[in-house]
C-alpha cells in the first residue's frame, strides 16, 4: 500500500497540486500548504479513469470483463484448476449493462473478499516477481468503482472455497478513503459450484461487435488459453457461445523470483536498501537479488568502493548511486527462467487451430531472454489461409486433387481477413490479449520491421504484410513493460523487438516454404488442367486429318494424357 | 518443277527482248523498247502441288498419331526461323536456311500450340482439298470455333502459321500451296509498266497501265506470280516512304527518268519483294533502293528487300531481289550533300540495331563496303531521312540528287 501511495503522489499528485495552485493567483506558501494534501487512489482514478481503460462506455465494458477474466484465469492456474469461465452481458437499458463473470477457481476466503474487490491497489501480484496476468491489483476494484460511479451500485460478489460456505457480498467503495463498505453479507446454504467466484456489476457501457470488442477479447483469450473453457452470452445472441478447451492440463505454475540487479532502478535500489532485513551490504545483495553470490557481491562492492560490511540502511544517496553504477558495470548472469510460463508451441498451435480455420499453422518459440533484468520469452504463431475457396492436395501417386474448402462452424471471419487485407495481429502479454493501441505497440513495430516478402506475403514499406493470415505474438514475463496502465501496448525495448523479430523470422521461414510449395502445386495444377483443356484438340486435329474413329481418338488422347502426366513431377 | 519450267520459258523470251533493247538503245534513248514477261504457268503444277501438300499433311499427322499411340511423346520438327539459322552466299544472293531444326515435343507447355498446329493443318488440308483459301486473319477467326483451343490474338495464329509454313517448307510446300494467303497487300507502283492480270471469274485479261494512274498508283496484289508485264522503263526505284513516293509521282519523275517507282512502305511485304523480283528477273531491270540513312532503312528495309529475312528463310529464294543495289541515302551523302544540320542523333535502339547487324547479320559481314558504311554511320552518330533534301528546296531530290546519283551507279552500295 505504501508503495502504491508513493507512486500516486510522485507521479501525478504533484502535478495536480501544481495545477490547483496555478488557478488562483498570488498565494502565499502558507495558503498553498493548506491545500496540499494526500490524494486517495480512488479519487485519482475517478479523475484519470482513461489511464485504466475506462475512457468510453464501449471500452469500459471490455475492461471490466477483461479484468475479471484475467483474475479468474490467474486464480485457477495458481490453484491448478482447469478454468471454466462464464461471461454474461445483460442489457438493462440503452446504456446500462449487467456484467457477470463466474469462475471455478479456488474461491476467496471471506475476510479478503471486500478488500480484493473494494480497494484499489490491493492484491498479491504487485510485489511478486512471478508471471501473472494481473500486475497492479488495480483492475477489478477499478471496475467496481467505475460501476458504482456510473450506476450508483457497487459490485456483488459470491465466492466459495472448497471448505467454506458460499458468501454473498454487496460492496460499496468509499472512494475518498479507498476502503470497501460492505452493505450486505449473506451466507448461502447452497451454491451451484463447489468452489469459485462470481462477480456481478452494473455499469454504464455500450456493446458493439468488431475489432477490440468483448467478443474479440473472449475469442483471443480462448486462442491463448487453450486449456480454458469459456461460455459467453452476449446481449444480442440467442444462444451462448462455447469455446471449448483443446488441451486438458493446466499450465505449470511459474516460480517466483527475486529481482535481477540489472532490472532495478536507483530509486528502487535505495528503497530496498532502506527496508531490507540484511545487516551487511554483501548479504543484502545476495539475499534481495537473484544471481548474486558472494563473489559477484564482492565485485560490486569493490567497484562501488564500499565496505562489504556496510550497514545497508545507512548507505547515502551518493553511495547508492555508486552501488547502482557498480551493478551495471559488473557481469552478472541472466536471471533464471523458471519464473516464466510460456504457452508452448503445441498449445499455441492448438489454440490457433481451434479458433482459426486456416490452411497452415507455423509456430516458433525463442529461448528466454532478458530486458532490464526481467526475464521474458517470446512465442509466435502464424495461421495462414490460402486465398480462394479451393484446396489442392497431392496424393501419394503425385496426382493433384482440387477440393472445395470446408468451412467449419467457427466464426472465423473476424480473425482471418481477406487476402488483400493486412494480416490480423493477435498480441498477448502473459496470455492476456492486447486489444487496442496496436499501432503504438512494440510487437507491431517488430512485425512491420520484418521482411515478409521473403516469406511469401506482400508488404508495402512501413506497413503490416497483406494476407489472409493471423500473426500471434505472446510475451511471457514477470514484468511486462506496458506503455500505460490500461495494459494495451508493449513498450518497444530493443531486446524485446529483437526477440520478436527472430521468432517471426523463424515462423515466417516455415510459412514461406509452405506458400512457395503451395504456389508450386497451384502452378503444376494449372499446367495439368492445361493438358486436360488442350489435349482433346490434338485428338480432334488428328481425327480430321487422318479420318480416324471416335474411339481411336479417345484412346489416343488417353494414352497421351498418361504419357504426359508420367513425365511431371512436383 | 514449276520454277524450272517458268525459267526456261522466260529465258527464251528474254533473249529476244534483250537483243531488241540493245539495238534500240543505241538508236534513241527516249524511245525505249518494250520488254514483256508472261504470267507464270501456275495452273499446270497446281494439281501436282496439291497432292504433295495433302500427303505431307497426312504424313506429319500420321507421325504424331503413331508416336502417341505407342506411348511416346510426339514431336513436330521445323526449321528455326531466325538470323542465326541463315547463311549468305553473295553468289547466290539471298539468305539460305542452314538447316537448324527445332522440335516441339508434346508437353504441358506446348500442348496448346501443338493442338492449334494440328487444327490449322486440318484447316489447310480442307482448303487444299476444296481449292479454297484463307487469309491469316480468316484463319484466326476460324479458330474461334475451337472452344478452348482458340487463338486470342492474330499474332498467335500468325506464329503458328509461320511454324507450319516452315515445317512444310522442308517438303517444298509453301504457305500459298497450303492455301493461306497473307492479308497484307503489296506496295504502290507507278511508271512505265503495264501489269497484265486476269479477271478471277471470267479469266479475261485486264491490263493496268501504271503510267495512267493519275495521282494514284497501282497496288501490288497479295499474289503476283500470275501477272504478266510490259515495260519500256530502264530501272526500278524502290522507295521507303510514301512521302517521297508522292513527290516523285506528283512531278512525274518516272517519266523524266524512264523508270518504275515502287513504294515499299517500310519493310517490303512478301508480295512486294516477289513483284520487284519478277521485274528484276523477267524484265531484266536493275533495281535501286532509295531509303532513309538509318539502321532501320539499311538493316531491315534494304537487307530484307535484297536478301530476305531470317524469319522467312525458307522462302527467301523467291522472295527477295538479290540484284538490288543501294542508291541512298548513304552516310557519305550526308557529307556530300551538306545534310549535317538536317540529321537527328541515333537513338539507342538504332545503335543497337546497327551493332547487331555488324555482329550477327551474314549479309553485312559479307560486304566490307557495308561494314564501312555502317561503322561510319555509328561514328557520325546521326541519321538522315530521304526527305532531308528538302533543306535545299522541295525538288532538290528530283533535280539534283537522283540525277547525280544515277550518273555514278557504280558507287551504289552492294
Amino acid at each position: 500500500m505504501e508503495n502504491a501511495k508513493s507512486w500516486i503522489s510522485t507521479r501525478s499528485g504533484g502535478k495536480l497540486v501544481a495545477a490547483l495552485a496555478a488557478k488562483s493567483k498570488h498565494l502565499t506558501a502558507e495558503q498553498m500548504a493548506a491545500k496540499q494534501r494526500e490524494i486517495s487512489v480512488s479519487e485519482f482514478f475517478a479523475k484519470n479513469r482513461h489511464l485504466l481503460g475506462f475512457d468510453n462506455p464501449r471500452k469500459a465494458l471490455l475492461t471490466t470483463i477483461k479484468e475479471a477474466v484475467d483474475n479468474s484465469l490467474d486464480a485457477c492456474e495458481e490453484a491448478g484448476i482447469l478454468p471454466e469461465i462464464l461471461v454474461e452481458i445483460h442489457q438493462l437499458e440503452e446504456d446500462r449493462f449487467r456484467v457477470v463473470i463466474e469462475d471455478n477457481g479456488p474461491g476467496i476466503v471471506k475476510a479478503q473478499v471486500p478488500n480484493i474487490f473494494g480497494k484499489l491497489l490491493y492484491g498479491s501480484k504487485f510485489h511478486s516477481r512471478r508471471q501473472s496476468r494481473g500486475q497492479q491489483g488495480i483492475g477489478i476494484s477499478a471496475a467496481g468503482l467505475y460501476g458504482q460511479m456510473t450506476t450508483g451500485k457497487g459490485p456483488l460478489i459470491v465466492s466459495k472455497t472448497k471448505r467454506g460456505k458460499a458468501h454473498r457480498f454487496q460492496i460499496q467503495l468509499d472512494s475518498t478513503k479507498n476502503k470497501p463498505v460492505i452493505t450486505k453479507d449473506d451466507e448461502l446454504d447452497e451454491w451451484h459450484l463447489k468452489h469459485g467466484t462470481r462477480f456481478e456489476i452494473n455499469i454504464e457501457a455500450r456493446y458493439q461487435r468488431g475489432k477490440g470488442s468483448v467478443d474479440d477479447y473472449i475469442k483471443q483469450t480462448a486462442v491463448a488459453n487453450p486449456h480454458a473453457r469459456f461460455v459467453y452470452r452476449a446481449p444480442v445472441d440467442e444462444e451462448e457461445r462455447v469455446y471449448d478447451r483443446a488441451v486438458k492440463d493446466v499450465p505449470e505454475r511459474a516460480d517466483e523470483i527475486k529481482p535481477h540487479p540489472y532490472g532495478v532502478e536507483l530509486g528502487e535500489l535505495m528503497k530496498m536498501l532502506r527496508t531490507t532485513n540484511s545487516r551487511w551490504l554483501s548479504g543484502f545483495l545476495q539475499e534481495e537479488f537473484c544471481r548474486v553470490g558472494p563473489k559477484v557481491a564482492k565485485e560490486i562492492i569493490a567497484k562501488a568502493k564500499l565496505g562489504e560490511r556496510s550497514y545497508p540502511s545507512r548507505i547515502a544517496r551518493e553511495e547508492a548511486d555508486a552501488l547502482y553504477r557498480a551493478i551495471q558495470d559488473t557481469k552478472i548472469s541472466a536471471p533464471p527462467t523458471t519464473c516464466l510460463s510460456p504457452i508452448g508451441e503445441e498449445r499455441i498451435r492448438e489454440g490457433l487451430m481451434k479458433e482459426c480455420d486456416a490452411d497452415f499453422y507455423s509456430v516458433a518459440t525463442r529461448p528466454p531472454a532478458v530486458y532490464r533484468g526481467n526475464p521474458f520469452q517470446i512465442e509466435v504463431g502464424i495461421a495462414w489461409s490460402k486465398p480462394g475457396d479451393d484446396r489442392l492436395d497431392v496424393d501419394e501417386k503425385g496426382r493433384i486433387r482440387k477440393t472445395k474448402k470446408k468451412r467449419g462452424t467457427f466464426d472465423t471471419e473476424d480473425l482471418l481477413g481477406n487476402a488483400d487485407e493486412p494480416v490480423r495481429l493477435l498480441r498477448f502479454a502473459n496470455r492476456v490479449p492486447l486489444l487496442s493501441q496496436q499501432s503504438g505497440c512494440g510487437f507491431t513495430k517488430a512485425v512491420i520491421g520484418t521482411a515478409w516478402k521473403n516469406y511469401g506475403l506482400s508488404q508495402s514499406k512501413g506497413a503490416l504484410p497483406l494476407g489472409s493470415a493471423v500473426i500471434l505474438i505472446h510475451m511471457a514475463s514477470v514484468w511486462v513493460p506496458f506503455t500505460s496502465e490500461a495494459k494495451e501496448a508493449i513498450a518497444p525495448y530493443n531486446e524485446i523487438l529483437k526477440e520478436v523479430k527472430l521468432a517471426l523470422q523463424e515462423a515466417g521461414r516455415k510459412l514461406g516454404a509452405h506458400i512457395r510449395k503451395n504456389k508450386r502445386v497451384a502452378a503444376e495444377f494449372e499446367k495439368r488442367t492445361y493438358i486436360e483443356k488442350y489435349l482433346p484438340h490434338v485428338g480432334i486435329g488428328l481425327q480430321e486429318i487422318l479420318g480416324i474413329s471416335d474411339e481411336d481418338r479417345e484412346d489416343l488422347v488417353n494414352t497421351l494424357h498418361e504419357s504426359m502426366e508420367n513425365t511431371r513431377k512436383i | 518443277m514449276a520454277a524450272k519450267k517458268k525459267a526456261s520459258k522466260k529465258t527464251a523470251a528474254k533473249k529476244v527482248t534483250k537483243k531488241k533493247a540493245v539495238a534500240k538503245k543505241t538508236a534513241s534513248r527516249k524511245k525505249a523498247a518494250t520488254r514483256k514477261a508472261a504470267a507464270s504457268d501456275v495452273d499446270a503444277t497446281r494439281a501436282e502441288l496439291r497432292e504433295v501438300a495433302l500427303s505431307s499433311i497426312q504424313d506429319v499427322a500420321q507421325g504424331v498419331y503413331k508416336t502417341g499411340h505407342t506411348g511416346g511423346l510426339p514431336q513436330l520438327t521445323m526449321p528455326q526461323r531466325n538470323l542465326a539459322n541463315v547463311s549468305y552466299d553473295p553468289k547466290k544472293g539471298y539468305f539460305e536456311m542452314k538447316g537448324n531444326l527445332k522440335t516441339r515435343t508434346l508437353d504441358v507447355n506446348s500442348v496448346k500450340t501443338f493442338a492449334q498446329t494440328l487444327r490449322l493443318m486440318s484447316l489447310a488440308k480442307e482448303m487444299v482439298a476444296e481449292e479454297d483459301f484463307a487469309t491469316k486473319r480468316e484463319a484466326y477467326y476460324v479458330s474461334k470455333n475451337w472452344g478452348e483451343a482458340k487463338f486470342n490474338e492474330q499474332r498467335e495464329s500468325d506464329t503458328v502459321l509461320d511454324d507450319i509454313e516452315g515445317m512444310f517448307s522442308i517438303h517444298d510446300v509453301t504457305r500459298e500451296t497450303l492455301r493461306f494467303v497473307p492479308e497484307e497487300h503489296g506496295g504502290s507502283v507507278v511508271g512505265a509498266l503495264t501489269v497484265i492480270d486476269r479477271d478471277p471469274e471470267t479469266h479475261e485479261e485486264i491490263r493496268s497501265d501504271c503510267a495512267a494512274m493519275g495521282s494514284g498508283a497501282y497496288t501490288v496484289p497479295s499474289s503476283v506470280d500470275h501477272l504478266g508485264f510490259e515495260t519500256s522503263a530502264e530501272f526500278v526505284l524502290a522507295i521507303e516512304t510514301g512521302g517521297m513516293f508522292q513527290r516523285l509521282n506528283h512531278h512525274r519523275y518516272w517519266r523524266t527518268a524512264n523508270c518504275i517507282l515502287v513504294e515499299m512502305g517500310g519493310v517490303p511485304t512478301r508480295a512486294t519483294r516477289r513483284f520487284v523480283r519478277r521485274l528484276a528477273d523477267d524484265l531484266k531491270l536493275p533495281v535501286y533502293a532509295f531509303v532513309d540513312c538509318d539502321p532501320y532503312g539499311v538493316c531491315n528495309i534494304y537487307r530484307t528487300l535484297k536478301v530476305g529475312s531470317g524469319s522467312a528463310a525458307h522462302v527467301n529464294r523467291n522472295f527477295c531481289v538479290p540484284t538490288a543495289t543501294f542508291l541512298g541515302v548513304t552516310p557519305d551523302d550526308i557529307e556530300e550533300y551538306g545534310l549535317q544540320d538536317a540529321t537527328h542523333p541515333l537513338q539507342p535502339v538504332d545503335v543497337k540495331r546497327a551493332k547487331d547487324a555488324l555482329k550477327n547479320d551474314p549479309f553485312f559481314q559479307a560486304h566490307p563496303k557495308w561494314k564501312k558504311a555502317l561503322n561510319k554511320m555509328l561514328k557520325m552518330g546521326v541519321r538522315a531521312e530521304q526527305q532531308a533534301f528538302a533543306k535545299w528546296g522541295l525538288n532538290f531530290v528530283i533535280e539534283e540528287y537522283l540525277p547525280r546519283k544515277l550518273r555514278e551507279r557504280k558507287k551504289f552500295l552492294p
